[in-house]
């Protein structure tokens, strides 16, 4: 591996909604080099708030305040929304939970990657759309022709996501967030679509911040680990059994594990862990 | 069907009269987030209470004539004016407000439950029921609804309770495809089949399950059609066919002084801005409402 | 306690027809659970929706109890299995308070006033009896859960069906809820018929699996199979390898 450099660096990033006093995200910092990095937390943990506010996605009731939140060494939070715009498409990615929903209804599978090629490399039409093909052959798509002439709601969640992909194959952004990219998938693809993930951000030396409830997948895929619970991080990890916090124990030994076990499945102690977070 | 015995779940008048209390208060915090609908609805309670006090509040008779006192302008003893027989156009206006709500509280009351029944039956049975409830709704509706309360009026002889009869005939069948379209929603829902599961009745679902869902939505619906509805009654009003003279019924009052209204704009202004205010607080209470009942389109 | 043998499920008619479950028997005995896991569209829900009476498009033989069951169920024939479903927030009608929920079954049966047996039922599922008085709105998802495996229980069925319960939990609600289904199983001599796509919770649950895939069962595992991610076809092992990365 060659030395990280950074790509994100947050420090004391903070997400009010609305005249709300409770903080969604509270004093997050941390730092992406060109690495897979895996967020993990509960509902309501502040996960997807946090990967939207780095994106700048909140909507206007959401206030995002932060000591420094730099992104390729610039920062984010001043520029203006257009520029913001231009750098969502090419240097950012958001990749969400259904994938049928981040793509335009109206348009085919291949008009849309078409689209994107156009937008990314100076070529003519003809060009695109052969690109278009290509890309999507190598997301192994089987039947290229027939998936591009198709619409968003036609293909299947593990298609879509896919399609996703490829469309940021062709973007090559710096930085590119994941929430919950598999929960809506079948079992068998989800880990077609991490390895895709793995090698378009391995392919464009680019960072990854995979947002998800499920700290096994999380630990399996990502070189870093962070665990939030109510708005904060509580814990870093590189590897499972590191965990030290109650909380992050808890949720590895809530899950059921069929190599090991249980007549009870363990439940978290909500309130030690609270009583705990208080004190710090 | 045990509608009433819902009541009886917490035995306790006491509680039962909580709960209504907590719902009112939620309802009240809620509307007081919206100063545009919370404008409406005192509009609304101010038109009630004049037309409950109105023989208390209106300063001369609606009806008795004193020409002598013909078309005068406003003035500090006739604030809107008078007619054109000398009557005291805003008593005229103070009693009328009897004759709008009258108007739109009955067709409400038959056009409501009417509506609700046939689209949720038809949601509900589905199949053939469904097709010739609907057909039969989509034909009602094809009708203009002025020139069937026209003919209406026509052949039943003028007066309110045939404008009454005649928009509600013509009231009914959005009402009816706003129903069938949330039932067709709530059939498929997991607590329907759970319902299924536990033996209830199809009665019972369609009463204790589906109606409910229903409700808030027919009920924004009839606030907002209101608005129309006295748009219609006033329309009637003004071609003769409404309500008869000498009753002060808003729009038979601009048709009246329609031929004055030159020289005289007091006599068709003032009944007209009666109108427009009253419509345009249902409009804005059944927004306001559409907010407060149904979440789904709840402001950001 | 269940036997189904030749079960079939089409759907639609004609050129359309397809068949969503291909003529497939299994039986359940008395207090055992079985697993039955799948991806979506296998017709996995499909099987459990026809065992609970939801579904009127099979053909074959269902057997509750020893008794068989028709298309169109009898009360009697409902009590037998009842279903707890996936979405906790659709499965409840949101405008009914939870004491109504819970008294609904015994309601529509007219086996009582149902409204005496809202707290015990409650207190049985680990919930305080003043939810009663709440709508389902206040309730969080694992709570709703919780009354949802209670408004099942109500009218006291040997079997249980379940699909998918805890996919719309969080990993330690899910937990709870586990746990609260295991008890239950115990205090009442319960039989279970579980769905779910996760192996891992259905390996926690079931003493027996089978893996369906297309409308057929491909697999059965037995609980030391399952230990030792023993498979027999390689339909599962390709499930195994991707549910425990």
């Amino acid at each position: 591996m060659p030395a990280p450099e950074t790509v994100l660096s947050v420090r004391n990033l903070a997400v009010r909604f609305g005249r709300s006093k409770l903080r969604a995200v509270d004093g997050v910092s941390l730092d992406l080099g060109t690495e897979r990095l895996g967020i993990v937390g509960e509902s309501g943990s502040g996960k997807s708030t946090l990967g939207r506010a780095i994106m700048r996605l909140l909507p206007n009731a959401a206030h995002v305040e932060a000591a420094t939140l730099d992104f390729d060494g610039k920062p984010l939070l001043t520029r203006p929304e257009r520029e913001m715009r231009t750098l969502r498409g090419n240097r950012m990615a958001l990749i969400m939970q259904d994938p049928r929903y981040s793509l335009n209804p109206v348009l085919s599978v291949g008009k849309q990657v078409a689209e994107a090629a156009l937008l990314h490399g100076k070529i003519g039409k003809k060009e695109a759309y052969a690109k278009a093909a290509d890309m999507l052959a190598r997301v192994r798509i089987a039947d290229v022709e027939r998936v591009m002439s198709l619409y968003p709601h036609q293909i299947s969640g593990g298609m879509g996501q896919r399609v996703m992909i490829a469309m940021m194959l062709l973007a090559k952004p710096r930085l590119v967030v994941a929430d919950e990219p598999t929960s809506a998938l079948d079992v068998s693809v989800r880990g077609d679509v991490l390895n895709l993930l793995d090698e378009l951000v391995r392919e464009n030396n680019s960072g990854l911040m995979l947002i998800s409830h499920d700290i096994r997948m999380v630990a399996a895929f990502c070189q870093r680990i962070l665990v939030m619970y109510k708005g904060r991080v509580v814990e870093t990890l590189t590897r499972l059994d590191e965990a030290q916090h109650p909380y992050t124990r808890g949720l590895i030994a809530a899950m059921p594990d069929p190599r090991n076990p249980v007549q009870r499945l363990q439940t978290l102690d909500r309130r030690a862990i609270d009583a705990l977070e208080a004190r710090s | 069907m045990s509608l009433v015995t819902s009541a009886s779940a917490g035995s306790k008048p006491g509680i039962l009269l909580a709960r209504i209390g907590r719902s009112l208060k939620n309802a009240l915090i809620k509307l007081s987030r919206e100063p545009v609908g919370l404008f409406g609805f005192i509009v609304l309670l101010l038109l009630i209470i004049v037309a409950i006090l109105a023989p208390l509040i209106a300063p001369y008779s609606p009806t008795t004539q004193n020409l002598p006192n013909a078309l005068q302008a406003p003035s500090w003893e006739h604030w809107a004016g008078t007619d054109e027989y000398g009557r005291d156009i805003l008593s005229r206006l103070i009693y009328g407000t009897r004759i709008t709500i009258q108007t739109v509280l009955a067709v409400s009351v038959i056009v409501g439950p009417i509506g609700m029944l046939v689209g949720i039956v038809a949601g509900f049975v589905g199949g053939r029921t469904d097709a010739i409830l609907m057909r039969f709704t989509d034909i009602v509706l094809s009708f203009p609804s002025l020139i069937l309360a026209l003919s209406f009026a026509a052949a039943l002889g003028a007066g309110l309770e045939t404008a009454i009869i005649a928009i509600s005939l013509t009231g009914w069948p959005p009402i009816a495809r706003l129903a069938r379209a949330e039932t067709l929603i709530v059939r498929n829902t997991d607590y329907v089949a759970a319902a299924r599961l536990y033996g209830a009745s199809p009665l019972r679902v369609l009463f204790l399950y589906i109606a409910p869902m229903c409700i808030p939505s027919v009920v924004v619906r009839l606030t907002l059609n209101m608005a129309g509805i006295i748009l219609t009654a006033a329309a009637l009003g003004f071609l003769g066919l409404g309500a008869q003279p000498p009753a002060p019924e808003w729009g038979a009052m601009i048709s009246s002084g329609r031929q004055y209204m030159l020289d005289n704009w007091w006599v068709a202004v003032m009944p007209g801005i009666a109108i427009l205010l009253t419509s345009l607080a249902f409009n804005l209470v059944g927004d306001a409402l559409r907010d407060i009942l149904d979440p789904r389109h709840a402001r950001s | 306690m269940i036997e189904v043998s030749n079960l079939s499920v089409s759907f639609g008619s004609g050129e359309a027809r397809r068949q969503v479950v291909k003529g497939v028997s299994f039986v359940v005995g008395k207090g055992e659970t079985l697993g039955i896991v799948g991806e979506s569209g296998c017709g996995k829900s499909t099987v459990l929706r026809s065992l609970a009476g939801l579904d009127r498009h099979w053909e074959g033989e269902i057997r509750l109890a020893g008794n068989a069951v028709d298309r169109e169920r009898s009360r009697e024939q409902l009590k037998l299995a009842q279903m707890v479903f996936q979405d906790p927030y659709g499965s409840i009608h949101p405008r009914h308070r939870i004491e109504r929920v819970l008294a609904e079954p015994a309601r529509a049966m007219k086996i009582g006033d149902g409204w005496s047996r809202v707290a015990p039922s409650l207190e049985q599922v680990g919930l305080p009896a003043n939810f009663a008085e709440r709508f389902p709105h206040e309730l969080s998802g694992g709570q709703r859960q919780r009354v949802a495996i209670a408004r099942a229980l109500m009218l006291e069925p040997e079997i249980l069906l379940l699909d998918e319960p805890t996919s719309a939990l969080d990993v330690s609600v899910q937990a709870e809820v586990l746990n609260l289904l295991s008890d239950l199983r115990e205090e009442r001599n319960l039989t279970y018929v579980l769905v779910s796509h996760d192996l891992s919770v259905i390996a926690h649950m079931c003493d027996r699996v089978l893996v369906m895939k297309d409308g057929a069962f491909v697999d059965e595992l037995d609980k030391g199979a399952l230990e030792q991610g023993q498979t027999h076809h390689p339909y599962s092992k390709q499930l195994f390898k991707a549910s425990f990365l």
